[in-house]
């Protein structure tokens, strides 16, 4: 198998996604299936060929240093599920920051 | 009474400029359409009535206060649902964003509402855009005009239903992997993919980053190139936004000759899997434009068989970081915060319940291409496969000016069909897919109607970047002589 | 503990690095043109791109960037030819995008180094990397007792600070004592700050440090496992956070225990460490090029433009100082705690000897400044005008008392001191002619002084001088003064 179970309970772990017990065995036999498919980029001889990450060919693209308007933060928050103080709601957090 | 559902958008445009129609009338009649036939089709996720009427109406009074119209001023348009729009529910097809209003108008949006285009409502879409059928949808699949118990294509299945179904003479989609060309193909529409870069994608909601491109949609070549030129252009708000003149397509799309134009048919888009209705309307169509004074060559792009791969390692790579800001703490659904779970329960019951299969699938998918120990077998690799293909499109166009090819391989399938088969599904993008990779233009054009279910078929058209006129020159070209042919194709279409 | 800090150095050797995140002092955000100032009402700064709104697109603001290379020349780094951003990747409710835009295997600038000054040694300190990235919001945990997450009940954010530009700074491992730790943040910070990108103030959070510490046996030349340090938030916490780490480390490691490589998070009050979140597993970031930024290819013209436009670092300038000047690093300290090194340099230029210049800013116009609660440089005198009266005293205008006057003249009317003492008729007498009446008229008014003076004790006629000077309200040469005296009494100058 290319992929567990295990692994992708891992993974969903790291993309915050609560799979149930059932989800977890199909998406384990489809991405199984998937993965197999998605391999064969292995079969070609790429070693002196360098990753495109961007198509268009620009570079230095800046903006200048200039303050624009903001959001009203009315607007900001409108779309909050919660919100205190001016400030977005959220539940408590476990972990320390990064 | 000329039904002005029938209409050009740009016989439309001239109809509201002289005067012949009102703004409001159009857009009163498109509206009434959408009330008659859109509850068996179901194209639009949300109609603005309100914003429509208002819109038209604000072209009227220009037009009586004697200020100079666009080409497109009073042009009804269906918007694909994953663009925002101040105000109006966007949703993306997805249960996670509904009921959202966002704060801000994308560029595109804003463009057409400048240019005087009155947006009918949002579209419906695969969820974020990702599939080929619009069936991964939250909201309920759309229906193909010609069949309603078949799919309309996907992605942007809402936008190319609207056209087929006359809801709208114009529409706007996006093309990741094809999600504008296909759905033209399977409808009997005309759909472009510009130039990566070539349109603005700020407020265009991320799929994947380096391969979203958003495009015009139309029943015919001239009405797509117009609505192409009021679209792109460069955007300083998007970093990735191509700082050059917008190619000349609507002079293209006029011009009506391709007497020498070199036409590269491309081995690898033939084959198993390929419909034989299909391959016919293509073999069919090489011919003719050939007839027209075209050089047709065979030409061989050995990679593009590996391009479905590295698509579908690309895309969940990035997708899964694109869509990781749905998280519940700033806007959209939240789930599960009862006050004694963590952030982290809530976020991870959110994405649960607010993401479909599809979507979580590619997330786990992308999750793992890129993480430390598989990237570079994976992501990294997928990536220099890219560069290998865009190679094979450099390499062809030494030769050709444009290529073609079928847009996919194969007629719209039945609902339900390859819902459950992920990897068939995919097989609806082998075509489209090596366009998004290279960053080229490339655009779907009725070709016919496949002899075994009658049901159109789609030639594609690919130049390369910065290059679209060239396939608006020669897609136009074609229609002229298919259309001259066969008559217009949606009058094959059943009446809704 | 059992162990003492000197215990500890004996048998171990602290190895240090430290990484530092500098929030530039630009206008706007790193990705957006958001305001970057301090105190807004939350969620005032906020726009769809540092919201991380769907469909929200970055682009990178042409100061992070110009600042970042000089931060980076400035420390003797290589500037990238070609780099790109990266995204990295993990879930965290003040990252509105859930994913960090940084620089990961691509940093703008590498291999540099910063000098670090010592009790009289140079210390090198080499940097790895110099990385630009933006900033995160901030959240408010409500409902625990210390305002911090553990027993918190839920948070509120605020991303006003999210997107604002940091610049990460990385040193090598090549730390080897607490004193040189602190010294070096504090000699990379009046680096940042001659160059004007940040205004690196700890206590308000614009420059901030990690520290990270591992041990290693006395005289070996092996890593040990590094514990990082977080939540180190002044110069003097740097050096008590370093302490406390090698005393820890060092009990663990005697009682034969391993050092786990783990965040740990310094308490000020306490001046102890605590673990942090447990890495069993290390995080992954998930690292690939940003799609939505282009790369950044600085052309070797920009980068030497940048580079001439570097002003001088404050290790050369204290070099140059005390070579050329003759000012020595206590001076130099002094004049710098004092704010006025600037301006005693800038009075150099405009032609004053340094030790007057020094004098006089050190002296009597700090004393003014300091009475007004002004800056020295908002007093009102100019370097040009202070290096003028120098030059007045020095070619006997002006007595160093009168000098006072005409400083006082230009601080309360504004005018340049050559027009003061023409409004003060301040003018130093040294003209034999005129003070010939006042010094023959304090010979008649104190005989038995005068007696004393021929018998030989020239030292008494300090007391006459004394008498000229305030017959003359102070505007006499003294030393032409003594000079009369002596001669008008018949007694040779000694």
């Amino acid at each position: 198998m290319a992929i567990t179970r295990d692994e992708v309970a891992h993974l969903a772990r790291l993309a915050r996604l609560a799979l149930r017990d059932d989800e977890l065995d199909h998406f384990a036999t489809q991405l199984d299936v998937i993965l197999g498919a998605v391999a064969r980029v292995a079969e070609v001889a790429a070693d002196d060929i360098r990753p495109t990450s961007h198509s268009v060919p620009l570079t230095n693209v800046f903006r200048p240093d200039e303050v624009r308007p903001s959001l009203d933060p009315v607007a900001s928050l409108a779309g909050a599920p919660a919100a205190e103080d001016g400030r977005f709601r959220v539940p408590r957090i476990l972990e320390e920051e990064a | 009474m000329t039904d002005l559902t029938r209409l050009t958008a740009a016989e439309t445009a001239r109809v509201v400029r002289d005067g012949e129609a009102s703004a409001v009338d159009v857009a009163q009649a498109h509206l009434d359409r959408i009330a008659a036939v859109d509850e068996r089709v179901h194209a639009f996720l949300h109609v603005d009535i309100e914003g429509a009427l208002g819109a038209a109406r604000a072209v009227d009074e220009r037009r009586a206060a004697g200020d100079d119209l666009g080409p497109l001023a009073g042009v009804p348009l269906a918007l694909k649902d994953v663009f925002t729009m101040a105000g109006v529910p966007t949703t993306c097809g997805s249960k996670i964003l509904e009921g959202w209003r966002p704060p801000y108008d994308a560029t595109v949006t804003r463009r057409l509402k400048d240019a005087g285009l009155v947006i009918l409502g949002k579209t419906n879409m695969d969820e974020f855009a990702m599939g080929s059928s619009t069936e991964n949808s939250a909201y309920g699949p759309t229906r193909n005009p010609w069949d309603l118990d078949r799919i309309p294509g996907g992605s942007g299945g809402g936008s190319s239903a609207s056209l087929a179904a006359f809801m709208a003479p114009l529409a706007i989609g996006t093309d990741t992997g094809g999600s504008i060309r296909q759905p033209a193909a399977v409808t009997g529409t005309v759909g472009a993919k510009p130039t990566y870069g070539g349109v603005s994608r700020y407020g265009l909601v991320a799929l994947a980053s380096s391969l979203d491109q958003a495009g015009p949609c139309a029943r015919n070549v001239l009405d797509a190139a117009l609505l192409h030129e009021v679209i792109a252009g460069h955007d300083p708000f998007d970093s990735t936004s191509i700082d050059r003149p917008v190619p000349e397509v609507v002079a293209a799309a006029r011009r009506g000759d391709v007497q020498g134009m070199r036409v590269g048919v491309v081995r690898e888009f033939a084959g198993e899997g390929y419909q034989a209705g299909v391959q016919q309307r293509f073999t069919e169509a090489v011919e003719l434009i050939s007839s027209l004074g075209a050089d047709v060559v065979e030409v061989s792009c050995p990679h593009f068989d590996y391009a479905l791969a590295a698509y579908y390692l690309i895309l969940p790579s990035e997708c899964s970081s694109n869509l990781a800001r749905f998280d519940a703490m700033r806007y959209g659904l939240r789930v599960g915060d009862d006050g004694t779970r963590s952030a982290e329960e809530v976020m991870s019951l959110t994405r649960e319940a607010g993401f479909g299969d599809e979507v979580k699938r590619r997330i786990i998918l992308g999750t793992y291409a890129l993480s430390s120990g598989y990237y570079d077998a994976y992501y990294g690799q997928a990536q220099k496969v890219r560069t290998l293909i865009t190679d094979d499109f450099t390499k062809a166009f030494e030769t050709c000016d444009v290529l073609v090819s079928p847009t996919t391989p194969t007629t719209a399938f039945r609902i339900g069909e390859r819902v459950d088969d992920p990897l068939a599904m995919y097989l609806a993008d082998l075509c489209t897919i090596p366009s998004n990779l290279s960053g080229g233009a490339a655009m779907s054009v009725p070709c016919g109607l496949a002899p075994e279910d009658g049901l159109p078929v789609g030639l594609q058209v690919m130049a390369p970047a910065l290059a679209d006129d060239r396939m608006y020159r020669l897609a136009a070209a074609f229609e002229a002589a298919h259309t001259e042919a066969h008559g217009p194709i949606l009058d094959g279409a059943p009446a809704l | 503990m059992t162990v003492t800090l000197d215990d500890a150095l004996a048998r171990w050797s602290p190895v240090i690095g430290m990484e530092t995140h500098v929030e530039l002092g630009t206008r706007s955000k790193m990705f957006c043109g958001c305001p970057t100032t301090f105190g807004a009402p939350p969620n005032a700064n906020t726009c769809p791109v540092c919201l991380g709104l769907p469909g929200a697109l970055p682009v990178a603001n042409e100061a992070a960037i110009r600042y970042t290379i000089l931060i980076g020349l400035a420390l003797h780094c290589s500037i990238a030819p070609w780099c790109r951003f990266a995204r990295k990747n993990y879930f965290y409710p003040d990252m509105p995008k859930n994913f960090q835009i940084s620089q990961y295997d691509e940093p703008l600038c590498v291999d540099g180094w910063l000098d670090v000054e010592m009790d009289g040694q140079t210390h090198r300190v080499e940097i790895e990397r110099v990385h630009l990235e933006e900033d995160t919001g901030k959240s408010l945990h409500v409902g625990g007792a210390t305002g911090r997450i553990h027993g918190a009940d839920h948070s509120l954010v605020d991303y006003n600070r999210a997107g604002i530009p940091l610049v990460e700074i990385v040193t090598r491992p090549d730390i080897y004592s607490a004193e040189v730790a602190k010294a070096y943040v504090a000699a990379l910070r009046d680096v940042v700050r001659a160059i004007g990108a940040s205004d690196v103030k700890m206590e308000e959070g614009s420059l901030r440090c990690d520290v990270n510490v591992s041990l290693r046996p006395a005289g070996a030349d092996t890593l040990g496992t590094r514990a990082e340090v977080k939540n180190v938030n002044s110069l003097r916490s740097v050096e008590r956070a370093v302490r406390h780490e090698i005393v820890r480390q060092a009990e663990r490691l005697d009682a034969g225990q391993r050092i786990v490589q783990e965040t740990r998070h310094f308490h000020e009050d306490t001046g102890t460490t605590t673990p942090g979140r447990s890495k069993e597993e290390a995080q992954d970031y998930r690292y690939f090029p940003e799609p939505d930024l282009v790369p950044i290819a600085p052309d070797a013209a920009w980068i030497e433009e940048l580079r001439s436009s570097l002003p001088e670092m404050p290790v050369e300038r204290r070099r140059r100082l005390t070579a050329e000047l003759g000012l020595s690093e206590v001076d130099q300290a002094a004049m710098s705690n004092a704010g006025v090194l600037d301006l005693v340099l800038a009075t150099v230029d405009a032609g004053a000897p340094a030790a007057d210049a020094r004098n006089w800013w050190l002296g009597d116009l700090l004393a003014r400044a300091n009475a007004a609660d002004v800056d020295p440089g908002e007093l009102g005198v100019t370097p040009a005008q202070v290096a003028r009266v120098c030059a007045m005293v020095t070619d006997g205008t002006l007595t160093a008392t009168m000098a006072k006057e005409v400083f006082a003249g230009v601080v309360e009317t504004g005018d340049d001191p050559d027009a003061v003492v023409a409004a003060k008729g301040l003018r130093q007498v040294s003209d034999v002619d005129a003070l010939g009446a006042a010094v023959d008229e304090a010979i008649a008014e104190q005989p038995a002084v005068a007696q004393k003076v021929r018998d030989g004790k020239t030292a008494a006629a300090g007391a006459l001088v004394g008498a000229v000077m305030r017959a003359t309200r102070g505007q006499a040469n003294a030393a032409v003064v003594r000079t009369l005296v002596l001669e008008r009494l018949g007694v040779p100058e000694a």
